[in-house]
């Protein structure tokens, strides 16, 4: 098994598809922490749906890279989202239910309308649960999740101190003049980033468990910020590295094994959680 | 100068106000107890006053020496919190941050000031422990250090003894009474007005036509008292 490992790991493409799932799976866990406690855990789910249908739109007008259009439009999603979620007379749950099945809807309609691929329900399948184009990743693409990531981990780290006291206690840190929506919008507009890069992995469906399992495994037994932050991101980086080797080794599809593992993970908390109480 | 003055208040939320013509002035060492029925503006007040809520009319001026967000605010517990997991010490540091300027981390003299602000509520012993796990009294003693961390000159309490049992609350209002001896100016937003005829010096009655501002003494022989207070008293 080590030498069939050591095999695979001498391709390049092999290499590439464990950095991105690796540095996806780390900014993920970073963000869901917040997400979670804000409770907005849905909110990875509602914007990759959106990312879903702009992604459908996207290829019919068959523009070269699909992310110049998806990942502005997901943003805006996400910023609409948090303003929604925050007026009163519509709740921030049923906003993102709405959104999200709307535009699942739109783009499998679109899809099924002007498509011009011979195998949409692959297509469709391949979007929604991840393909294997984590496996086929240009160098291109394996920079620009670089750059991204360190931007993500390098904006969370250098705001951690305000991303709690806002995710803590949003109006005692208003109150103090800190200038709170610029928080909230620049946590949205970085979930809807990390989730259009993660699109490739797990594919649309799945993210959300990426963002949420870390953090609810890490909020079972650590029982301070800094350390839940940390656990979640060593667990959710472990998880995809474990997730990736797994699925070369036995052919499994490359985002539901590691999010098989993050549930596994979450269990083993659990239980850890269980006994500690005891 | 005085601290805070407000001139005229309108207080209303989304364009429908609630309470208007509402002026009073807090002052250096004042302990103003804002009381009132629910809906009458009470909270609404509160927002307006640390700048949440956008003001609908009228104005709030800041002075001697007090700047506008230097207030130090202890919140009602939000749902979020019941199960947040955050250190004492985390959640204490977290009031400095307005003293943090562009500066993405804390230093030494944050740090002190944390310290020095757990030590005289009693928690520095309780550092390391998790928020969710402490008792209600304990709680409310965190979030007043951290509002201490904000503010050394002004505190603003919003319905701080809900949920606590009869002997903390006792507890409770002893330690403010004796903050606002040290010198701290305070404003408590309170439901249970015998605590605050008996431990303000001064009274915001918030209704909806009119409201009464004054001294403790004035109040007690005011008409709002003999209808409240009275009445409440012949429930208990």
């Amino acid at each position: 098994m080590v030498e069939t490992l050591q095999f695979y790991l001498s391709y390049p493409f092999v290499r590439y598809a464990l950095i991105v799932g690796t540095l996806i799976a780390l900014c993920s866990s970073l963000l869901g922490v917040t997400l979670v406690l804000k409770r907005f855990s849905y909110i990875g789910d509602g914007l990759s749906h959106v990312a879903f249908g702009a992604l459908a739109v996207a290829t019919l007008f068959d523009i070269g890279s699909t992310s110049v259009v998806v990942m502005p439009v997901t943003v805006l999603a996400a910023i609409l989202i948090l303003r929604t979620g925050q007026n009163p007379k519509i709740h921030g749950d049923a906003a993102i239910a709405m959104l999200s099945v709307g535009s699942l809807a739109v783009g499998y309609l679109v899809m099924n309308l002007f498509s011009t691929s011979a195998n949409i329900s692959g297509d469709v399948c391949s979007t929604l649960f991840g393909s294997t184009s984590i496996l086929t990743l240009t160098k291109a693409e394996v920079w620009l999740c670089v750059v991204m990531s360190v931007i993500v981990v390098a904006v969370f780290i250098l705001l951690y101190n305000r991303i709690f006291a806002v995710t803590f206690d949003e109006n005692f840190a208003r109150a103090t003049g800190l200038k709170a929506s610029v928080y909230n919008n620049l946590i949205a507009i970085i979930t809807a980033v990390i989730i259009v890069l993660a699109m490739n992995l797990v594919g649309s469906l799945l993210i959300s468990a990426l963002i949420i399992f870390p953090a609810l495994s890490a909020m079972r037994v650590i029982q301070n910020f800094r350390g839940v932050v940390i656990y979640a991101a060593i667990l959710s980086v472990l998880c995809a590295f474990v997730g990736i080797v797994l699925s070369i080794l036995f052919s499994t599809p490359v985002g539901s094994t590691i999010v098989a593992a993050d549930i596994v993970v979450f269990f083993i908390n659990s239980l850890i959680c269980k006994i500690a109480v005891k | 100068m005085a601290y805070i003055t407000c001139d005229n208040l309108i207080l209303g939320y989304e364009g429908t106000p609630v309470a208007e013509n509402i002026s009073f002035t807090v002052e250096k060492g004042n302990y103003l107890c804002i009381v009132g029925e629910n809906g009458a503006g009470k909270s609404t007040l509160m927002k307006t006053l640390l700048g949440l809520t956008p003001l609908m009319g009228g104005s709030i001026t800041y002075g001697d020496g007090l700047a506008a967000y230097e207030i130090g605010y202890l919140p009602q517990q939000t749902f979020v919190q019941k199960d947040f997991p955050a250190s004492v010490w985390e959640i204490v540091l977290s009031g400095t941050l307005s003293k943090c300027g562009r500066r993405p981390f804390f230093n030494k003299a944050q740090k002190q000031l944390a310290e020095e602000n757990m030590r005289r509520m009693d928690i520095w012993n309780l550092k390391k422990q998790c928020y969710r796990k402490l008792s209600g009294g304990q709680q409310q003693r965190v979030l007043l250090a951290r509002a201490l961390c904000a503010s050394a000159k002004l505190l603003l309490l919003d319905e701080p003894v809900t949920g606590l049992d009869l002997r903390v609350t006792a507890e409770f209002y002893q330690l403010i009474k004796e903050l606002n001896e040290e010198g701290l100016t305070i404003i408590m937003v309170s439901h249970d007005i015998h605590a605050a005829v008996k431990y303000a010096d001064r009274i915001l009655h918030v209704e909806r036509e009119k409201s009464f501002i004054g001294s403790t003494g004035d109040y007690v022989k005011s008409d709002f008292w003999k209808e409240l207070g009275s009445y409440s008293e012949k429930i208990i």
